[in-house]
């Protein structure tokens, strides 16, 4: 079967609006700019089975900037690790749908996040235990520009290159803000390619959006020999919906019924599933 | 006597795991052979992984490495893993349920000459209060080696707290250890000593010492701080009214306050804490730290002996 990824990344929009507008809390804005990349992920490029979700062999992706996880709680429920009406539940009392992701609450999440900074560290892990396993299966871990401020992150992008981690993929959420401003305002993180290259890094630039260069991106990553490969992703924080593009303000602000009925006009209707049980209009 | 210290025991029993469990996996930061895990490393230097001085990218790998089924062994001093990395432990191994070892040594003043920075005196407190996490703090060399194996064998994460220096050996190393079992190592009837790691010997020199002025103390060897063996606790003061906690370690948050909350709840009698008081250490040997910081034999008699005359005094008040 293959699936249309506008399809996939449209409904996983329509479902990061649907969920946040549900629950009043939640953060759209990292999350809609993490819909091509996630439906890339696992529509198209990760080998994992939702059935057996404990299959050791699988591919693995280690959500870092554990806020935006509406958008891999979508991507996890329409893959089918869990009944798509959970999505739902997200961030209410007793959900297995956790306002940061919990591990061992839900089938599919690897690992626990939302404070910033630890998922390099944890994905170098996976990638080397599976390497001394001789497990072939990739790593993909997903972090924000913001986020790779911590002290942390750099220790870990260190290790990556010392062990010569090529099972392993950084795929950076290149969108210029969080929460108090630009990240050029509050601790300018540029240059960024040549701090990856300078740490040792194959470093490979793209459009977040554009679903073939993500998939390309993913291609030059399994030809890398003896590095980690970070994939610097132009993304656009809301993107989708006007009114949220490119503002700060949407990092973690719910939309009111109102917004939430535009933002779903603005992102439009997608054959991929259907919308969850829920009207805003 | 043999005298050796508990990273000792550690590293030799990691190195027989190694053998024996091929899911067994360390790492460090910069500490191999401080920590003793380069004994480890030489034999099996395909499962080392050295993360260079990086404590909390550290934990996050080892978390990373259990979560693909390995058996993780991250090695650091106390201060580094326990206060450095505490939410990384957090995070990545407790509320993952990752199965994590963290075996560190340099717990407590006996470190010696380095000093308050890198004396951990609150570390116990500090992963006691971890959801997920045990902790254990074996007497000596020997039963080191007895509660590495059984971190190994436990699935979820273990905090294992191991001294720097030598010390005499007490414990016989080779009966059961369990974990969440006190071992009670000498029976008594006017007080109980519920110690853990070095002071569990100094607690049986003092109950050798009491005895003959006709007191008759208890010692039990609390090598599990948490799960805490609550019932072992409650049959201490049951049986002899009153308990002396002995550790190498704050009075806040360690031993004495697992203890004391135990006793709260199920069986109040006078407790009295032998430990640091709520202070860092400073240099000095380890010998001249201990004394200066009442964690010595007379220390512990003074203890008991106002624990015996606590008990007394309220029993007076309720005759
Ligand atoms: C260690 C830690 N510090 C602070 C926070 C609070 N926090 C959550 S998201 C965020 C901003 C992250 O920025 P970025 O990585 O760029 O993500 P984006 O806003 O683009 O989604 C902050 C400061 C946190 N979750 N963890
Ligand atoms: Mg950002």
């Amino acid at each position: 079967m293959t699936v249309d990824m506008v399809e996939v990344a449209r409904r996983i929009r329509r479902d990061v609006i649907q969920m946040i507008a549900a629950s009043q809390s939640g953060h759209p804005g990292g999350a809609l700019g993490a819909a091509e990349i996630l439906s890339v992920l696992y529509f198209d490029k990760m080998n994992h089975n939702p059935k057996n979700p404990d299959w050791p062999a699988r591919d693995r992706f280690v959500l870092s900037n554990g806020h935006i996880c509406a958008a891999l709680y979508s991507a996890l429920a329409r893959s089918g690790y869990f009944p798509v009406e959970e999505l739902l539940t997200f961030r209410r009392l007793n959900s297995r749908l956790q306002g940061h992701p919990s591990r061992h609450d839900l089938p599919g999440i690897e690992t626990a996040a939302g404070p910033l900074g630890q998922g390099l560290s944890i994905a170098n892990g996976m990638a080397l235990g599976l390497r001394l396993q001789n497990v072939d299966a990739k790593v993909y871990c997903l972090v924000g520009d913001g986020e790779i401020q911590e002290g942390q992150f750099w220790e870990a992008a260190m290790t990556s290159a010392h062990y010569r981690l090529n099972n392993l993929a950084l795929i950076l959420s290149w969108n210029g803000l969080q929460i108090d401003g630009a990240v050029a305002d509050v601790k300018n993180m540029e240059p960024i390619a040549a701090k990856f290259q300078a740490f040792g890094w194959n470093v490979v630039e793209i459009d977040g959006h554009d679903i073939p260069q993500i998939q390309q991106a993913f291609e030059e990553f399994s030809r890398s020999h003896n590095q980690p490969t970070a994939i610097i992703a132009r993304t656009v924080m809301g993107k989708g919906v006007s009114f949220m593009e490119d503002k700060a303000l949407w990092h973690g602000k719910a939309p009111s019924r109102d917004e939430a009925a535009r933002a779903l006009q603005e992102i439009g209707p997608s054959s991929f599933g259907e919308d969850l049980d829920i009207q805003f209009a | 006597m043999t005298v050796a210290s508990g990273r000792d025991g550690f590293g030799q029993a990691l190195v027989d795991l190694g053998a024996q469990n091929h899911r067994v996996v360390a790492l460090t930061a910069d500490l191999a052979e401080s920590v003793r895990v380069h004994w480890f490393a030489e034999k099996y230097p395909e499962r080392f992984f050295q993360i260079g001085i990086a404590e909390q990218d550290m934990i996050g790998t080892a978390a990373g490495l259990a979560l693909t089924g390995l058996i993780p062994f991250a090695t650091t001093f106390a201060v580094f893993a326990a206060h450095r990395a505490n939410e990384q432990i957090r995070l990545a191994c407790c509320y993952n349920r990752a199965n994590v070892k963290i075996a560190v040594s340099h717990g407590g003043v006996t470190v010696g000459e380095d000093g308050a920075t890198h004396q951990a005196l609150e570390d116990i407190a500090a992963m006691r209060v971890l959801p997920e996490m045990t902790v254990l703090v074996p007497a000596d060399a020997a039963e080191a080696r007895l509660a590495t194996i059984a971190a190994a064998e436990l699935e979820g994460p273990v905090y294992l707290r191991l001294g720097r220096t030598p010390v005499p050996t007490v414990t016989d190393g080779t009966g059961d250890f369990t974990i969440g079992k006190a071992k009670v190592l000498r029976a008594g009837r006017d007080a109980t000593v519920i110690a853990c790691g070095v002071m569990v010997g100094v607690a049986l020199e003092a109950a050798d010492r009491l005895s003959r002025e006709g007191i008759s103390v208890g010692v039990v060897n609390m090598h599990t701080i948490k799960p805490l063996d609550v019932e072992a606790v409650v049959r201490a003061a049951e049986e002899t009214g009153c308990v002396v906690t002995a550790e190498e370690h704050s009075v806040l948050g360690g031993l004495g306050s697992a203890v004391c909350e135990a006793l709260a709840e199920r069986a109040p009698v006078p407790v009295v804490r032998v430990g640091t008081r709520d202070t860092f250490g400073e240099s000095g040997t380890p010998d001249e730290l201990l004394r200066k910081y009442g964690l010595t034999c007379d220390a512990v008699e003074a203890a008991v002996k106002l624990a015996v005359a606590k008990k007394e005094s309220l029993s007076a008040v309720h005759r």
